[in-house]
């Protein structure tokens, strides 16, 4: 997707600006190859992997083995292959993780931009953001899944029902953090004199706002992304952990990392994959969060 | 047999031997851990196990359970029998004797009106005490005379031993209690966490749900006992928490309801700090079906209801096929090692109550599948999934959310794959699945799934109460609130006229026969309950503790007043 | 600012009302019951009575307004009492848990010590750690050192505390032996002796919680650093011969601090709340390990009691906030 914006003559020169500062970060290319790896594995991995057919009682025999030509990860407790596991618990992690990443940081920075910046909105805005922090996760997931899956399903299917109310829910519910500290950004910097004289020039607030405000929020934003792909992926696992999850013999990083958690002394590496997986993804998300920082920073970009 | 005799002889010796010549207090302090932490003492205000076994180290009935099912006096001279004439001719009273000079720990004796007492405090109306069965049949409770309870049945009382037997239903002093009737109960905060009791020990220190300290009772009846000066109830964390804590780092003597993998288990025995316990009782982990449809499209109010049988699971041969697919041996071996055994009864045991059932232990997946043709269901398009006239043989398969029941599901999908049935999984939560919310849709009661599993059992070796929730009025329907232990909606009158005679009866081999006959009805007969597996409680003692006899009848800590130090 | 903070202060009132009625409605609406835990071979009708002496097949607003009452009439009077033995909330039912029948503000001071002591020296520790590592690591931006600190932070919050924690036990526990698993919350520290035994069983739980937090906080601090870093004003100070470290230390760091005081007023409430599976794991058993095991038990007074003093606690910390921006940036104004 940026590849081709790199490619093709592009109308707008901004934009081929900061991806040319974007390509001299290694940090940030490196972040971008790994993310693209991964992403590319857990898509048509699962179709150049077949784990080969066992019955229930010669899975059972090859259980708990090591890494081998046959099982390149190793099996887990009931035999099966966990490098065709891990491709697929991929496909929901990273999916799961970068799209609830989204949601939560473009509700959170709306939220937190329209607070910091009208001063009448900021009042019932910031006591909703209260609310929401003060409201008790686990009682709210259970309600939100007793009111809504089955609606949900009977509309789009299990497992896509599954998985817009998993994105759903763990967006709803972790986007407060990123509007106080966007709100908290945005209050300084509305006065600020170049925000002060584009007022005074007679700039409308969304071309303020657009131009002004928003790139200067960009780096705290970046650091809540990455830890937002992070939680997302773990928040998950707890919500498999409730039941309120995927259907059980669905694999998820998040559920593989907690299941091989009780097999982490005889079997470390059933735990070593998954947080592995995470911790990747959580460090390409990261480099990339920082090239795009440095790329959107006119000063550095300059240099 | 006579060498077999010797040698139990000499280690019973052995095992008693450091006790019997300790002296009071001599081995410092005995520490325990539950994975579940204790929030009360009060065993008629909870009902939770942790805080049953708790209480049991305090409070104490007038007979107990050893781990053979056998009743045994605590605070009574001996049991009352027919024969000794403790039991009327009738079977209409049974009367206790008190032992004589017994003391509560804070030096007053006890008399058999703190029995009276005990019995009005768990059956007021107000009170809702959770042990209010065990005096259920109960018409009254009298002090004869201050060392002599007399307990007064409605009428012939097959199994008299419920009212004051088992840490379930241990006395209280009434002095102590004796403000904290009815609707007062739970407001008693003192009484409630630091009961007086007779037992070998008393509490001293009590946080809710952490922590309990106790001491050695000084007016406990054995001048001896128990070993142990101090003990400690620390809860909370998980079960390998638990079990590492007393197997690897040795914090702990004691640890109760340590279930881990079969392979966590080895590798913590190979520590060499401590061993696990395992006692069977009668908790038996099956699959229910439901004889009823959960078709989401029939309207709220009838599904999973009589009114609509189900489709696919009101054929035997279904349910057998779905039986004989399953390698119960594989489930214990993946999920519980040497913490269970292949099961087809719902009662497996104690022996003489356990049917001889045992047909379902070999797989037979060529079997399962001529059931399935039999009955109609044949793949006629190919995909891998039977139908019958259009309709494709899916079931929707629920259990709690639990690591070895999801890998259960697992492999029960994939044999049931084999067979050519399309199952759906899914995994609720604990809290919410056996909450019984009439609102939620994913209750137990409610079933709405074709198949769900999970464990159940009988509190007393005697199960006939038990047996009682197959009976066709014990159904959850929309009209008792989904209230009701008969999952399953399983209706049979055959079963509700023999489960009638089972209260009259009083002969205990006859009663034993109409147990297994009621097993058998409700299992291999008709198969709508699937059994699995026979699970044991496992618990992990240090090496260093000696006494320990694991107990599936009565609480584990039953016997807490002969554990000692080994040196 | 004395208006600010005063008008806040009252538009805080109906502000947690609304909150506690919320949070109430949402508690009770959740499925699951107060009888979850109770084993199956308590018949239903036995159940029902438990459930009728719990008060719990009242209406919702019966109960809500009785929990109103209690905690702001019968708890407070109860307290006082407690101080100058008074007799106000004789004979006054006080907030009792479902679960264990328990005055639900004595559960909370028997808690409350060991999550202070726990959670609040890992929050500290985490703090300690990060803003220097933060500072550094944007001073020297594509250092080794920022480059190492980077990797440690990202393992910090994508490891979750569940695997880390464990991992630790493994570690110091089991095959060191050096650390008890268990936390003691009887240990009184009276003398050198407990001392070191406390700072042995606080180790493990401190280190878990200390690695997230410091995660966090530092990539915060470091992005916000940098941000600052290239503005002109830190140009012009530099111009003027400041030294190196009044430049960053003072000008830059005093800048930067607004996202991190923002991070830092989100995570001190969350401090109160505990932190439920680190507790758990290591049987600290503070506020975290309550509010979980009451929600699983569906202890409705005592998730609702937590939930609301959690409320209050994140109303406050962000008031408090928002008074700092004042301090830290005198261009802020509210009014």
């Amino acid at each position: 997707m940026t590849d081709a914006s790199a490619t093709q003559p592009n109308p707008s020169s901004q934009l081929r600006d900061i991806w040319n500062q974007f390509r001299t970060h290694k940090g940030a290319l490196f972040g971008l190859i790994t993310l693209g790896i991964l992403i590319l594995a857990v898509l048509i991995g699962p179709y150049l992997w077949v784990p080969e057919k066992l019955t229930v009682a010669e899975a059972i025999k090859l259980k708990n083995q090591g890494p081998s030509l046959r099982f390149p990860l190793g099996t887990d407790q009931l035999g099966r292959d966990m490098l065709s596991r891990m491709l697929l618990a991929g496909r929901v992690s990273l999916a799961v993780g970068l799209v609830a990443m989204v949601i939560a940081i473009v509700f959170g920075t709306f939220i937190g931009i329209l607070a910091g910046y009208f001063r009448r909105l900021d009042g019932p805005l910031m006591r909703l953001t209260d609310m929401f922090l003060a409201l008790p996760l686990i009682p709210l997931l259970l309600v939100m899944v007793m009111l809504f899956r089955d609606r949900i399903a009977g509309m789009i299917g299990p497992e896509l029902g599954a998985f817009t109310l998993i994105v759903f829910a763990i967006g709803i519910t972790s986007w407060m953090a990123t509007a106080r500290i966007v709100r908290g950004e945005v209050l300084t910097l509305k006065e600020r004199e170049y925000v002060l004289a584009a007022r005074s020039i007679g700039a409308k607030p969304n071309r303020i706002i657009l131009r002004h405000i928003l790139p200067n929020v960009v780096s705290p934003v970046m650091v809540a992304a990455t830890l937002g792909v992070a939680e997302a992926i773990i928040t998950e696992s707890v919500l498999s952990f409730l039941g309120l999850g995927f259907p059980p013999d669905f694999p998820t990083w998040g559920r593989l990392l907690f299941d091989g958690l009780q097999y982490m002394q005889v079997y470390p590496e059933r735990v070593v994959w998954p947080g592995l997986a995470i911790s990747l993804t959580v460090l390409s998300v990261n480099y990339i969060g920082d090239g795009l920082r440095d790329a959107l920073d006119p000063r550095i970009r300059g240099r | 047999m006579k060498l077999r005799a010797a040698l139990m002889g000499a280690v019973a010796v052995l095992g008693i031997a450091p006790a019997a010549f300790a002296e009071r207090g001599t081995d410092g302090e005995v520490k325990l851990t539950f994975p579940q932490a204790v929030s009360i003492m009060n065993p008629y205000l909870s009902g939770g196990t942790k805080d049953i076994y708790a209480s049991s180290m305090v409070l104490e009935p007038l007979a107990g359970l050893d781990p053979n099912g056998v009743l045994i006096p605590k605070l009574v001279t001996e049991i009352p029998t027919l024969e000794n004439g403790g039991i009327s001719e009738d079977r209409t009273s049974i009367t206790w004797k008190l032992l004589p000079d017994l003391k509560w720990s804070d030096g007053t004796p006890v008399t058999a009106d703190d029995a009276v007492f005990t019995w009005q405090y768990c059956t007021h109306p107000e009170g809702g005490c959770s042990q209010a069965t065990k005096y259920e049949g109960v018409a009254s409770v009298e002090a004869v005379d201050p060392q002599t309870i007399k307990v007064t049945f409605n009428g012939p009382k097959a199994n008299p031993y419920t009212a004051f037997v088992s840490a379930l239903s241990p006395i209280l002093q009434k002095k102590q209690f004796e403000a904290c009737l009815g609707a007062a109960a739970p407001t008693c905060t003192d009484a409630n966490n630091m009961p007086i009791g007779t037992g070998p020990f008393k509490v001293t220190g009590f946080t809710v749900n952490d922590t309990v300290t106790l001491a050695a009772n000084e007016n406990y009846r054995d001048p001896a006992k128990p070993a142990f000066a101090t003990a400690v109830i620390k809860g909370g964390g998980d079960a390998e928490g638990s079990a590492r804590a007393v197997m690897e780092t040795g914090e702990f003597d004691y640890a109760w309801n340590t279930q881990i993998p079969p392979d966590t288990q080895a590798s913590m025995l190979a520590a060499g700090k401590g061993q696990f316990v395992v006692a069977f009782g009668t908790l038996v982990e099956r699959l229910e079906t439901n004889t009823t449809d959960p078709d989401p499209a029939l309207p709220e109010g009838e599904r999973s209801t009589a009114k609509h049988p189900h489709p696919i699971l009101s054929d035997i041969r279904v349910r057998t096929a779905l039986s004989k697919a399953i390698d119960r041996s594989i489930l214990v071996e993946v999920g519980y090692g040497a913490g269970g055994k292949p099961t087809c009864n719902v009662i497996p045991g104690p022996e003489g109550w356990a049917s001889d059932n045992d047909g379902c232990i070999a797989q037979d997946m060529e079997g399962a599948k001529a059931l399935l043709d039999e009955a109609g269901w044949k793949d006629s398009d190919g995909d891998g999934v039977r139908d019958k006239d259009g309709k494709k043989l899916k079931l929707l398969y629920q259990t709690t959310v639990n690591p070895i029941r999801q890998d259960f599901q697992a492999l029960i999908k994939d044999w049931w794959t084999e067979l050519g049935v399309e199952v759906e999984l899914k995994a609720i939560d604990p809290g919410v699945f056996f909450g019984g919310d009439p609102g939620s849709p994913d209750t137990f009661q409610k079933f709405y799934a074709d198949i769900e599993m999970y464990a159940n059992n009988s509190e007393s070796p005697d199960p006939e109460s038990y047996l009682g929730q197959y009976q066709c009025k014990n159904a959850p329907t929309p009209e008792t609130q989904w209230q009701g232990e008969n999952i399953n909606r399983f209706c049979n009158p055959e079963y509700d006229a023999l489960y009638a005679t089972m209260a009259t009866t009083t002969d205990l081999a006859a009663r034993q026969e109409i147990a297994k006959k009621l097993n058998d009805m409700v299992t291999k007969d008709s198969m709508i309950v699937i059994p699995l597996v026979h699970r044991g409680t496992l618990s992990a003692h240090s090496n260093t503790l000696g006494g320990v006899q694991i107990n599936a009848w009565d609480s584990e800590m039953w016997n807490v007043a002969d554990w000692f130090r080994v040196k | 600012m004395l208006t600010f903070t005063l008008r806040r202060l009252l538009l805080a009132i109906p502000t947690l009302l609304v909150i506690s009625l919320v949070i109430f409605l949402l508690v009770d609406l959740a499925p699951g019951s107060p009888m979850a835990e109770i084993p199956l071979t308590v018949p239903p009708d036995v159940r029902q009575k438990m459930i009728e002496a719990l008060g719990a097949d009242q209406p919702v607003f019966v109960r809500y307004f009785l929990w109103l009452r209690q905690f702001f009439w019968v708890e407070p009077a109860s307290l006082i009492d407690g101080w100058f033995g008074t007799t106000l909330a004789e004979g006054e039912q006080r907030i009792l848990s479902w679960q264990s029948r328990s005055p639900v503000f004595t559960i909370i001071g028997q808690r409350l010590p060991q999550t202070l002591t726990v959670i609040g020296t890992a929050y500290l520790v985490g703090i300690l750690i990060a803003v220097p590592i933060g500072i550094y690591s944007a001073y020297r931006q594509y250092s080794w050192f920022d480059q190492a600190g980077t990797l440690f932070a990202m393992i910090g919050f994508s490891v979750p505390t569940f695997f880390s924690g464990t991992l630790l036990i493994i570690v110091f526990a089991v095959w060191l032996g050096w650390f008890p698993t268990k936390y003691d919350t009887q240990l009184v520290v009276n003398d050198w002796a407990s001392f070191v035994k406390q700072i042995k069983q606080m180790a493990m739980p401190v280190m878990t919680l200390g690695l997230a937090n410091a995660a966090a906080i530092s990539r915060y601090m470091r992005s916000s650093m940098l941000d600052n870093m290239g503005m002109d004003y830190v140009r012009t100070a530099r111009a003027k011969g400041m030294s190196e470290r009044t430049v960053v230390l003072k000008h830059v760091l005093r800048n930067s601090l607004i996202p991190v005081v923002t991070v830092i007023a989100l995570g001190i409430p969350a401090i109160f709340g505990g932190a439920i599976i680190t507790e758990n794991l290591f049987g600290v058993n503070g506020i975290g390990a309550a509010l979980i095991g009451a929600i699983h038990a569906n202890d409705l007074p005592m998730v609702q009691t937590l939930a609301f003093i959690f409320a209050v606690l994140i109303v406050l910390f962000n008031l408090i906030a928002d008074i700092l921006y004042g301090l830290l940036d005198p261009r802020i104004r509210y009014d």
